[in-house]
């Protein structure tokens, strides 16, 4: 294959990774960006929506697309309500003191990941892609399912905006980011906001999961690269800028595709955990951030 | 020699001298136990000087570790260096490991520093992983038997091992012990209780946290390397994230901030996780709920509790 065909996989590839990457990024940024809480559990509410879509499309009779629309609804609630969970339960307790909140995850991070390799087991399970479709490019075929899965984050990814910018819930969120006081003090609940943004944080995780585990296997450790990647995506974005997390989340997907398939996929991470200490070096506040965090 | 100093040697002797007593009473297995516990105590000790005393959380220590246990491991197996100067060379490592990621990861506090040092203890592992022809990666090299020899004394030898670690460990303990009792330890602990108005007292906070991560990354170094050649295997694992975490568990549990708090909390995990692998295999679950009860019910540890109930003069 000749280098111009090739570098239209990579980059195919990449965007593939970028759709998914996007989608757990902005759910990692928006929790950070109202409840200021680092989240070192994200990968593994991941981890959990992949495991549980492996659950109910293996419980589900039928053909796949059945069971894998049941999972794309279902997989997305549950981890959410393990989320709203372990904000009441912990988070809340703790005041959302920074190191507090970071070490609570960490142990949260554990938890999971052990109930994940007690129930589910060690092994890396495949879930059936909901259809089969061969595009036929003029070099090489490429998965339909992957052109999908771009077009669907990206379809999710604009409900979100939506959310947050021309409803009343993502108006009473973003008054919560601003200024949690005052917006206590205009009758906002804010314990409810906090629970309903760590839910939703994780539900988009389990989302990302739930698309790309056609693609990719379920296993009880898979939650640690989105986790690293969507660190890298959300503070090269700028900590809590939802715009910046998106284009960050675009290039380093198609980095990532480039570097995979013409270098390694391990140098294309070595550079990338690089790049963001650097950048939160020299520039803390993030590519695309206006104020230092 | 006030009553309170009295008190204070009195006891980090006393669970010194228990502890080479202890070489003689326990049978073979809680020996090996106890070896490998006292080294994983200098790691905690060192992660301890960082965060406990100057106030630095840092999630990527395992950097430093594994600088000391790759600086001696692959001097003895590609360059066949003898054990004492690969120590020094593990120990050197750790130390100029931490210079360097302190000097850029200092420019940042709070949650960038915890991230940035993530991410660089991140990008060491992959590094190590990157370079598999020459780490062995995942699978380790394993130090020969031979290579094993501190100034005539098998390392391999249990008895032998013991008194090694041992005698790391009295080092670290004593050396830490005076740290935190001269005036450079106080400094230390100033930044971490307000940075700026020492700043406004004329001190240099940026020098002094370096200095404290350097210490913190010799020690950190030391372990490595000890580690390495005490029980004879260079591992990739080493440097994961996992063991990023390992001490700052130690560290909360035993209680940070003071200075027998990491051998209290890696004794009291270790064979926390040991009885409960009797029980169940299911060892991560201990770690996490182990963070989850600490950090929610007994955010100072257990010595840093005992300290407020009475038992001030406690370093």
């Amino acid at each position: 294959m000749d280098f111009g065909p090739f570098l239209l996989l990579a980059l195919m590839e990449g965007l593939v990774t970028a759709a998914v990457l996007a989608l757990t990024a902005v759910g990692l940024a928006l929790v950070f960006g109202v409840m200021r809480v680092v989240n070192v559990a994200h990968g593994e509410f991941f981890m959990l929506g992949a495991v549980a879509a492996w659950f109910v499309t293996t419980w589900i009779p039928g053909p796949p697309a059945v069971g894998f629309i049941a999972a794309l609804v279902l997989c997305p609630l549950l981890v959410a309500s393990v989320a709203a969970l372990a904000d009441t339960l912990v988070l809340k307790r703790l005041n959302y003191d920074p190191d507090a909140t970071i070490v609570a995850t960490i142990g949260l991070l554990y938890i999971l990941q052990q109930a994940a390799l007690s129930l589910y087991g060690p092994d890396a399970r495949p879930v059936e892609a909901p259809f089969t479709l061969r595009v036929q490019f003029p070099w090489f075929g490429y998965s339909g399912y992957k052109l999908a899965v771009i077009v669907a984050a990206a379809l999710l990814l604009a409900g979100v905006w939506l959310l947050l910018a021309r409803t009343k819930i993502g108006l009473v969120m973003r008054a919560t980011q601003i200024d949690r006081e005052t917006a206590r003090a205009f009758g906002i609940n804010v314990d409810r906001v906090y629970a309903g943004v760590f839910a939703l944080g994780a539900g988009l995780a389990a989302v990302a999961a739930v698309l790309i585990v056609p693609i990719q296997q379920a296993h009880y450790l898979m939650g640690h690269d989105p986790l690293l990647l969507s660190f890298i995506v959300v503070i090269i974005g700028g900590l809590g800028s939802l715009r910046g997390t998106l284009v960050a989340a675009l290039l380093i997907g198609l980095s990532d595709g480039v570097i995979s398939v013409f270098f390694s996929p391990t140098l294309a991470k070595i550079l990338a955990t690089l790049f963001v200490a650097l950048v939160l070096v020299f520039r803390p506040q993030g590519l695309m951030g206006r104020r230092a965090a | 020699m006030t009553g309170n100093a009295f008190k204070v040697w009195a006891l980090h002797l006393g669970v010194l001298a228990a502890l080479l007593a202890a070489q003689f009473v326990l049978p073979a297995y809680h020996n090996g136990n106890l070896a490998r516990i006292m080294v994983l105590a200098v790691y905690a000790m060192g992660f301890n000087i960082a965060f406990g005393y100057t106030g630095l959380l840092s999630l990527g220590h395992a950097l430093f570790f594994g600088a000391g246990l790759y600086g001696m491991g692959m001097l003895v197996a590609l360059a066949g260096w003898g054990a004492g100067a690969a120590l020094t060379a593990g120990i050197a490592a750790g130390g100029a490991m931490a210079l360097a990621v302190g000097l850029l990861a200092l420019r940042t506090a709070g949650v960038s520093f915890m991230i940035v040092t993530l991410m660089f203890a991140q990008a060491g592992y992959l590094t190590i992983l990157y370079y598999t022809p020459y780490t062995r990666g995942e699978e380790g090299i394993v130090i020969d038997r031979a290579a094993r020899v501190l100034l005539g004394f098998d390392l391999s030898d249990d008895g032998v091992r013991y008194f090694a670690a041992f005698a790391l460990f009295a080092a670290a303990l004593l050396v830490k012990l005076a740290l935190v009792r001269s005036p450079f330890g106080r400094v230390m602990v100033a930044m971490r209780e307000n940075e700026e108005r020492s700043r406004m007292l004329g001190y240099d906070p940026f020098r002094i946290k370096l200095a404290a991560l350097v210490l913190s990354g010799i020690y950190a170094g030391a372990a490595g390397a000890a580690y390495g050649l005490l029980f004879g295997y260079v591992g990739a694992s080493f440097a994961s994230i996992q063991y990023s975490i390992l001490p700052l568990l130690y560290v909360l549990l035993g209680g940070a901030g003071t200075v027998l708090g990491p051998f209290l909390g890696a004794a009291l995990m270790f064979y926390l996780i040991d009885l409960a692998s009797g029980i169940t295999t299911a060892h991560l679950l201990v770690v996490g709920v182990a963070l989850l009860v600490l950090v929610l019910f007994a955010p100072k540890g257990i010595l840093g509790a005992l300290r407020d109930r009475g038992l001030k003069w406690l370093p």
